[in-house]
Order: C-alpha cells, then sequence, then structure tokens
C-alpha cells in the first residue's frame, strides 16, 4: 500500500511545477507582448536612422515576419538558453550580461542572507527570552526603524556616515572586504527586522506549550529547553519565511548595486531600465522570474520535508 | 401518560416596582469598542495624530513658504536650510521645504488611492470567489496562486518602462501588484461568514447573490479590510519610491518623496539635507501608519493580542 502521505507529497509537488510551468509560459508570453508593443519598436531613438538601415536591422531580428513565427522562433531560443543580443552596447549579448553580473549578484546576496539570518534569528531568540525588559525593547526599536526607511534611502544614510563623514569604510566598488560591508548591511536591514519579528512571536508562542512545561518538570536544562525543545519549533515559520527572502535580497540588490556601484546584475538592470535597453530588460526579467520560482520551489521543498504539518504562512499575517 | 399543565401550577408575583433586569454600564457597540480599545493603544494614536499633522502640512505645507515648489533660482543653487530657504534648496535652486510638503500630497495620494483601488478590486474578486465557492472559486484561485508565483514587481517595472510616466501609470502598476492579497483575505472571511445562519436566513427571505454579497457578506469583513488597508498605505509609498528611484516615477515638475529622496542621493556628498529631510518625512509616514495598522489588528481582534 502506499503511504497517505508520500501520495499527497507527490501531489502537492506535481500541482507546484505544474503552477512553475503556467507561470513561467506566462512570463515569457507577457515578455514577448510586452516587446512587441513598445513604441516605434526597439530601434525607434532620439537619432533617425536612415530607412534602409532601419529596414535591414529589423530583416536581421526578424521583425518583419508575421507574429506567430516570431513567438515560435522567440520560445525556440528561450529553450536553447537564448537571451539574444543587448540593442545599446555592441558584441554583447543578454547571456554574456548575466554570466558576468550574476556571480557578483549572488556572493552579495548570499552575504545579505547570512547575516540576515544570524542576526535576525539571534535577535528574535533574545529578545523572546528577555520580553519585555531592554534587550527586548531595543531589538524591536531597531526592527521597526529597519520597516520604515526605504533601502535607498538607507543605503545613502549608511553611505554618508560611514564613507563620507566617519571615512573608515569606502563608498563605492567591489572586491575587498571592507567595500562589502555597507552593501551588505544595507541589503540585509529588512529581512533581518522581518526575521527577528518572526522569530520573537513564534518563540514566545512556543515557549508556552505545555511540552516546554514538560520538560521543565523533567528537570533539563535551561540550555537543552531553549535550544533543542524551543528554537527548534520556533524555526518552522522563519523557513516559510525565505522564499520571500530571496525575493527581497533580489530587489534590493538593484538599488544597493546602483548606489554602491557594484557590477552586479542588479546594476545592469537598473542601467538598461535607465538606457532603455529593451532586450537587455527582457532577457534579464526573464532570468531573474525564472531563477526566483526555482528557488521559491526549493524553499517549499525544503520546508515540506523538514515538517510535513507546516502551514503555508502569508508574510502579511506577522 | 403526560403531565398536564395547568395554571393553577403558577403564582402570580406582585411587582415591586424594581426593573426585572437592568444594564448597568450603557450598551457599547461594535465599532465603540474598537475605538475605545484603540484609544488606550498609545503607539496607534500617535500614529493617528501623525497623519493628521502630515495630511495638514501637506494642504497648507506648500503655502507656508515664500516660494512655490517649481519656481527655480538658479542663483539659489543647491543652499543649506536657512534664511527664506528652512529645508535648503535643490541643485535647480528650488525650495526643498515647499517641495517637501508637495511631495507630502503626491506620496499621500499614491498610497492612500492605491489601498482604496485595491480594496475594491479584492473584495469584488474575493467576494464572488469565496462567495459562490465549488469550481468558480477554484479556478479564481488557481489564477491568484499563478499570479503570485510571479515575482510581480519585476513586471511592474517592465510596465512602467512601457506607459507613459506619471500618476496614472502608477495606480495602474501598483494596483496590479496588490489586489491579491486583499481578493485572498476577502475570500477567506467570507467562506465562513458564509456558513453562518444570518446568511441562511436572507437566502431563505429570497435576497439575491449581489444582494447578500453586498449588504450582509462584504461589510461583516470590513474589519481585516480596514487592517489591510492601512499597512497597505505604506507599502505603496515605499513601493512608488522603489519605483521613484529607478526613474519610473511622477515626472518634473511634479515631485512625490521618492523623487525627492532619489534626487537627494545624486547630491549626497557635498548637499546631504537634499536627502535627509524628504527621507525624515519618508520614514516617519511609515511609522505612523504602520502603529495604526498594527493598533487596528490588535482593536479589532483581541484575542490576538499577547
Amino acid at each position: 500500500m502506499v503511504n497517505n502521505g508520500v501520495l499527497q507529497l507527490v501531489q502537492y509537488l506535481l500541482r507546484r511545477i505544474v503552477t512553475i510551468i503556467l507561470a513561467l509560459w506566462l512570463i515569457v508570453t507577457l515578455t514577448f507582448m510586452i516587446m512587441h508593443s513598445v513604441p516605434g519598436g526597439p530601434f525607434a531613438s532620439e537619432k533617425k536612422l536612415p530607412d534602409v538601415i532601419k529596414r535591414n536591422l529589423e530583416d536581421r531580428y526578424h521583425l518583419n515576419d508575421p507574429l506567430s513565427k516570431q513567438y515560435i522562433n522567440y520560445l525556440n531560443n528561450l529553450i536553447h538558453f537564448d537571451l539574444g543580443p543587448s540593442f545599446r552596447y555592441e558584441y554583447r549579448t543578454v547571456n554574456d550580461i548575466i554570466k558576468t553580473g550574476f556571480p557578483v549578484s549572488a556572493i552579495l546576496g548570499a552575504l545579505a542572507i547570512a547575516f540576515a539570518l544570524v542576526v535576525g534569528l539571534l535577535a528574535g531568540i533574545i529578545s523572546a527570552l528577555r520580553q519585555n525588559r531592554w534587550q527586548d525593547y531595543l531589538a524591536m526599536v531597531l526592527a521597526t526603524l529597519s520597516f520604515s526607511v526605504p533601502i535607498f534611502i538607507l543605503s545613502g544614510l549608511l553611505m554618508y556616515f560611514f564613507a563620507y563623514k566617519l571615512q573608515i569604510l569606502p563608498s563605492a566598488m567591489w572586491g575587498t572586504w571592507q567595500q562589502a560591508i555597507l552593501p551588505t548591511l544595507a541589503l540585509a536591514a529588512l529581512p533581518t527586522a522581518f526575521i527577528a519579528r518572526l522569530m520573537r512571536s513564534s518563540m514566545l508562542e512556543v515557549l508556552q506549550q505545555d511540552y516546554i512545561k514538560t520538560a521543565r518538570a523533567k528537570g533539563l536544562s535551561e540550555r537543552v529547553i531553549v535550544l533543542r525543545h524551543g528554537v527548534r519549533n520556533a524555526v518552522l515559520p522563519v523557513v516559510t519565511y525565505l522564499g520571500f527572502l530571496v525575493t527581497d535580497v533580489l530587489m534590493g540588490s538593484f538599488v544597493v548595486e546602483s548606489i554602491f556601484a557594484i557590477p552586479g546584475l542588479g546594476m545592469w538592470y537598473v542601467n538598461s531600465i535607465l538606457n532603455r535597453d529593451y532586450t537587455v530588460i527582457l532577457g534579464v526579467t526573464i532570468f531573474f522570474s525564472a531563477f526566483l520560482m526555482l528557488m521559491n520551489f526549493f524553499v517549499d521543498l525544503t520546508y515540506v520535508v523538514i515538517d510535513p504539518r507546516i502551514k503555508l504562512v502569508d508574510r502579511k499575517d506577522v | 401518560m403526560s403531565m398536564e399543565i395547568s395554571p393553577q401550577m403558577f403564582k402570580r408575583l406582585e411587582h415591586d416596582g424594581q426593573p426585572a433586569e437592568e444594564t448597568l454600564c450603557p450598551s457599547v457597540g461594535y465599532r465603540q469598542n474598537v475605538w475605545l480599545r484603540l484609544k488606550q493603544n498609545k503607539l496607534a494614536m500617535t500614529g493617528i495624530i501623525i497623519i493628521v499633522l502630515l495630511a495638514l502640512l501637506a494642504l497648507v505645507g506648500p503655502h507656508l513658504s515664500a516660494h512655490s515648489y517649481e519656481e527655480q533660482d538658479l542663483l539659489m543653487v543647491n543652499q543649506p536650510p536657512g534664511g527664506s530657504y528652512w529645508f535648503g534648496t535643490d541643485a535647480l535652486g528650488r525650495d526643498l521645504f515647499a517641495r517637501v510638503w508637495y511631495g507630502a500630497r503626491i506620496s499621500l495620494t499614491i498610497g492612500l488611492l492605491t489601498s482604496v483601488i485595491c480594496m475594491v478590486i479584492g473584495v469584488l474578486y474575493g467576494g464572488i470567489s469565496g462567495y459562490l465557492g465549488g469550481r468558480v472559486d477554484e479556478i479564481m484561485m488557481r489564477f491568484v496562486e499563478v499570479i503570485y508565483s510571479i515575482p510581480f514587481l519585476l513586471y511592474v517595472i517592465l510596465l512602467m518602462v512601457l506607459l507613459e510616466p506619471g500618476l496614472k501609470s502608477i495606480f495602474i502598476a501598483l494596483g496590479i501588484v496588490y489586489w491579491q492579497n486583499m481578493a485572498r483575505i476577502v475570500r477567506g472571511q467570507v467562506l465562513v461568514l458564509k456558513e453562518q445562519e444570518y446568511i441562511y436566513a436572507a437566502r431563505l427571505l429570497g435576497a439575491g447573490t449581489w444582494r447578500i454579497l453586498l449588504r450582509h457578506l462584504i461589510p461583516n469583513t470590513m474589519g481585516p479590510i480596514i487592517v489591510s488597508m492601512t499597512l497597505l498605505v505604506p507599502e505603496a509609498i515605499f513601493t512608488e519610491a522603489f519605483l521613484s528611484f529607478l526613474g519610473l516615477g511622477v515626472s518634473a515638475p511634479m515631485a512625490s518623496w521618492g523623487v525627492l529622496a532619489s534626487d537627494g542621493i545624486q547630491g549626497l556628498r557635498n548637499y546631504p539635507w537634499q536627502l535627509f529631510f524628504p527621507a525624515l518625512f519618508i520614514s516617519i509616514t511609515m511609522l505612523a501608519f504602520n502603529f495604526v495598522g498594527d493598533g487596528l489588528r490588535d482593536a479589532l481582534d483581541p484575542r490576538l493580542r499577547r
């Protein structure tokens, strides 16, 4: 006989995979439609191109084929991971841009996520254990403040105080560990605050449970009670936030990389928006969407494996 | 054999002039109750006062200054705060005080209107989905699920690249991102409420779907809707600021706080006040709305309170 739990898991996975494929198709089609509703076409610019050159360019990129043929062509290229050339930079394809930019962004993102998890979890646990004492108030005031400052303002303020006023940290560029400190802090602030608040409320709830009383009654040491029985159960809601965490960090990276002049994919993306470099905007958007959906899928998998009882928590519930 | 109930079994009592039962405290309705609880929440009340003050300043602020928000004075470029320029001037010699309060109008309008737009769409979508139930509900919610799994901010960016820059595009874009959450909340509430007796009673009396939805179900879901509307305001202001940073906000000479702050970033090294003033008011607004939202949630559902 097939185990009922396994069957449910498989059903859930299939449902998720179908959703992802549907969403990806929607994204790709939407992108295609957007691409073709660009006013004046992608070659319209301030400088008017001679008609012959324009026609040649359009022929080169098959813009004069019937739409259905273009659509199939486009899907075919995507299946082969070909996102096409940039319209602004010669000799550069969207794939090149992703290849050079993404590793930088990935390192910055990983640093920020690591910081957010370590500091956020610690702050949450400590404020739950010291509820209504100064440690709790300090952590929660800091968390509330991080919630109310948009990331580009926070980046600006950090840069102003630490790089310009105190002059103890570099204000821009990428390569040394000093250069990574400010961007990581700016990028990690919001997720850290969120994790701290989530962990605090979840930990407070767990500490009131009967099994904690049982553990106390058995005479277990406080360390074992907090770590093995408290934290392990309280951390589950935080796992459900990880998918949003990746999204938050990715969106934040656009801003942080632009302000601190870090040559990651986020900065490229923002530049391509400012330059209206349509193929790069669209290609990178598709890349980001697929990446985020995959990450979310992995996060979901993780917590289904960790705890089958877990329910999907909406971030607004916190 | 059944027992007969006869009048002899009852004795008539003399009325002693006292009321048979009495309510000692004045009866308090649901809304009053919520208001009473909210009044006790200091943070929430501070938030309300701040929001009222900000709204007043947004109305009169631009007129308090001797300069208009769009008046350029190229001899007074990048002046520090002082003189007739209380918050200093920007790179084109425009008065920051007037611009900050003008920006407050735009930012607060964006926050409030987005929240209303999402409320209308979400209530209709979620209400219909939850009330009709069955297959319709399944299809409608699957659609929301698919949309929800797409990182929609990316698509808002795309949309903004294509649409004419301006307030209307921002409303369209923000409306698209934020309605789904409202739809989910309303649907969840309606699913629970529609099984209640008073709905059966209404249906028995011949009320149609629309009447039940609009007169009976939605008014009773107002609590959670108002809470999420309050929390949506700062989120919309936040997102608009993010879009402004990408150069996709309202266009000059109009200015939201987001536009002002991202302009301020450019001259940060030498003219920090150009960032500080808009940054200060964005943050205060975020705090105020979040306090009120949290306070309302506690006041509407005291069981949630810890």
